[in-house]
């Protein structure tokens, strides 16, 4: 096969395996603040992401995490701190020269051009003689499943398929970052769990590195590889998925992300291997496989996943991490159940259960009295 | 029951219709009436057709009407644009609301001050610049772009207004400079404004004649100021001609303007539509 010498001088979009991000992350986001009159959108931000990661900012409206995506493509000016892509510092690149693209959350489609058109503006930009803009439009085009639509206006596509093209008139630029403003925000429900896997796929295939902004924290654990949760214009936690949902490292985004109990209570025992808490609002000590770096009679939560909870009819033998309740609400949802549990001292509890048989007449029904117990390596105990 | 009220809806229609089209309806019948006297029926004739075309006063005003509004539309789109512009996409600049104000002064300013005020602005600019001399067809042009921006402004920032900001900002993004942005993106886009704008400065232009009295000088009657003038000294149905001849091409450009229009918008729907069932 020939190539060409302009394809040869492009860089590859693809990871290079060579360049390992331990060493130098590929964004680099430092101190980063923005203020519009009297009111901070953002504050103090530091974040680095590797080359190749699809990274998400996960948080409610008016966090700031749109304020942060506009900042790095340059749509607004950050009020202090440096972004550095590739080792470029971009405070003095205006927008239109960035090697950054973003997806919009409207997809903002030029509505007089046709699909085709669309896609090739990009590159029309960047003066790509006329030959190649047609074959990577029609390349890029074929990659998200579009080439039929070539000729059509953007009226004429649904939703979903807007944002492929929308994808593709973005891709086909090659940017070294791409960012996603609410990627699925604009489709319904069905659709959008669809096109979460479907669009990582892509993404996965070309290698670019990505950040995108969600207030689904669901979409967010689909197609992220890592998600900084925000709130009030700063980052709360950062970590894969699992981490941040399972290793918790505040309140915030113990309730933030998923359904949580959270108990509060101080510590009667602290040691490197386990801690003891004692709560006013459960009848037994809370037992968890962990110490923190506190004191004794310290104020601190107990976060423990409903899903976690285990109940049963009949008392546990155990001294720690159990309690009692009548069950107040039931709601079925056919793979799993969930049960609203009133504690003796009026909190509510939840608790998930899988229905793994098809027998209902052994669960627990309304008005009993039901035991909730959890295994030391459930809960989470959280000092913020 | 549901018979009676659509009759007596269909009576309150035809009540409305005659009050606002019935003074036209007249002008249009008298404008083929065989008698001198205007308000005499005197048989069909359309001999005041031909007179019309033998009265070289009245067709050198519309001669220069014509070219007046034209070249008013051309310029007060032009300037309405960046104005508009302006007023919707700077944001609150220093001096964001003087601005506004004074883009949209004219839309509220009676028209005898504008007239006024322009007048003594062409006077006291001749006798300190020398510039412009006299009164004339360039003073009637430049009165009228005046006023003919506001509406071209507020018709045109309205639109940007409701146009997504984020399609401008992709464009930027793609990589094309905000100037070219402006003119491959947002003004295809806002043409249908521009359109509107234009054809509103036009027959704003046309029609006026309280301003165009004040800073016309010799040489450069419009219209309007002949017909006025024509009126007071008594009514000539020849002055129903003309006024059939403007309204039946006013109502030409303004029935195709909107058939096109409608017919765009079905278009576009249907083939929304079509996308909507193929998915």
């Amino acid at each position: 096969m020939t190539t060409t010498p302009e394809q040869k001088k492009e860089p590859s979009i693809g990871a290079d395996a060579s360049k390992p991000f331990v060493l130098k992350p590929f964004v680099e986001i430092i101190n980063i603040s923005k203020n519009f009159d009297n009111f901070v959108a953002v504050s103090g931000i530091n974040l680095q992401i590797a080359e190749g990661e699809i990274f998400a900012l996960l948080g409610s409206s008016g966090c700031g995490k749109s304020t942060l995506l506009r900042m790095l493509a340059g749509l607004e000016t950050p009020t202090t701190g440096e972004i550095i892509i590739d080792g470029q510092d971009m405070a003095s690149i205006p927008p239109f020269k960035r090697p950054i693209n973003m997806m919009f959350q409207s997809y903002a489609l030029f509505p007089h051009m046709t699909v085709e058109k669309n896609v090739a503006f990009g590159l029309k930009q960047d003066r790509v003689p006329k030959k190649q803009i047609k074959e990577r439009v029609m390349e890029i085009l074929k990659l998200v499943e579009m080439e039929a639509y070539a000729k059509r206006k953007s009226h004429q596509l649904s939703g979903g398929q807007m944002q492929r093209v929308a994808l593709a008139r973005i891709l086909v630029k090659r940017p070294k970052l791409l960012l996603l403003d609410e990627p699925m925000a604009a489709l319904d429900k069905k659709l959008r769990a669809q096109m979460q896997i479907e669009l990582v796929d892509i993404l996965e295939d070309v290698g670019v590195t990505c950040i995108m902004v969600t207030h689904d924290q669901e979409e967010a654990m689909t197609m992220a590889s890592r998600i900084a949760v925000m709130d009030k214009g700063s980052i709360i936690q950062t970590g894969p998925p699992s981490v941040v949902y399972e290793f918790p490292n505040s309140r915030f985004t113990a309730e933030f992300i998923g359904s949580v109990n959270l108990f509060h209570g101080k510590i009667v025992e602290d040691a490197a291997d386990h801690a003891i808490i004692r709560c006013e609002e459960i009848e037994n000590d809370v037992y968890i496989d962990h110490g923190v770096t506190g004191t004794a009679d310290m104020l601190v939560s107990v976060a423990i996943r409903p899903e976690k909870m285990i109940v049963t009819h009949d008392k546990p033998d155990e001294k720690y991490n159990w309690t009692q309740g009548i069950v107040e609400d039931i709601v079925y949802l056919g793979s799993f159940s969930t049960y609203y549990v009133k504690l003796t001292n009026g909190k509510r509890a939840i608790a998930t259960q899988a229905n793994l048989n098809r027998t209902i007449h052994e669960r627990p029904t309304w008005e009993q009295k039901v035991y909730l117990s959890w295994l030391p390596v459930s809960g989470v105990m959280l000092t913020k | 029951m549901k018979g009676r009220t659509s009759y007596k809806m269909i009576i309150v229609l035809a009540l409305g219709y005659a009050f606002l089209f019935g003074p036209i309806v007249i002008l249009i019948v008298y404008s083929f009436n065989a008698s001198k006297l205007v308000t005499v029926w005197g048989g069909f004739s359309l001999k005041w057709y031909g007179e019309l075309l033998k009265d070289k006063g009245i067709l050198d005003a519309f001669w220069n009407s014509l070219r007046i509004a034209f070249c008013t539309a051309g310029f007060a789109t032009a300037l309405g644009t960046i104005a508009g512009y302006v007023m919707a996409r700077f944001g609150r600049f220093r001096g964001h609301t003087t601005f506004a104000s004074t883009i949209t002064a004219p839309l509220v300013m009676p028209e005898v001050i504008t007239g006024l005020a322009s007048l003594l602005l062409f006077v006291s600019m001749e006798r300190i610049i020398g510039w412009p001399q006299g009164r004339g067809m360039l003073t009637i042009w430049i009165a009228h772009v005046t006023f003919a921006t506001a509406f071209v402004a507020i018709i045109v920032s309205s639109r940007l207004r409701d146009m997504d900001l984020s399609i401008e900002e992709a464009a930027l993004d793609l990589g094309a400079p905000p100037l070219k942005v402006f003119f491959v993106i947002t003004l295809p886009i806002i043409a249908p404004a521009l359109i509107s704008g234009w054809l509103l400065a036009f027959t704003l232009s046309l029609d006026d004649l309280v301003i165009t009295s004040f800073v016309a000088g010799p040489g450069s009657t419009t219209l309007p100021m002949k017909v006025f003038s024509a009126a007071r000294l008594g009514i000539s149905p020849k002055i129903n001609a003309i006024g059939t001849l403007i309204v039946l091409i006013a109502s030409f450009f303004i029935v195709s303007f909107s058939i096109i229009s409608f017919k765009m918008e079905k278009k576009r729907k249907r083939e929304a539509q079509q996308a909507f069932e193929n998915n």
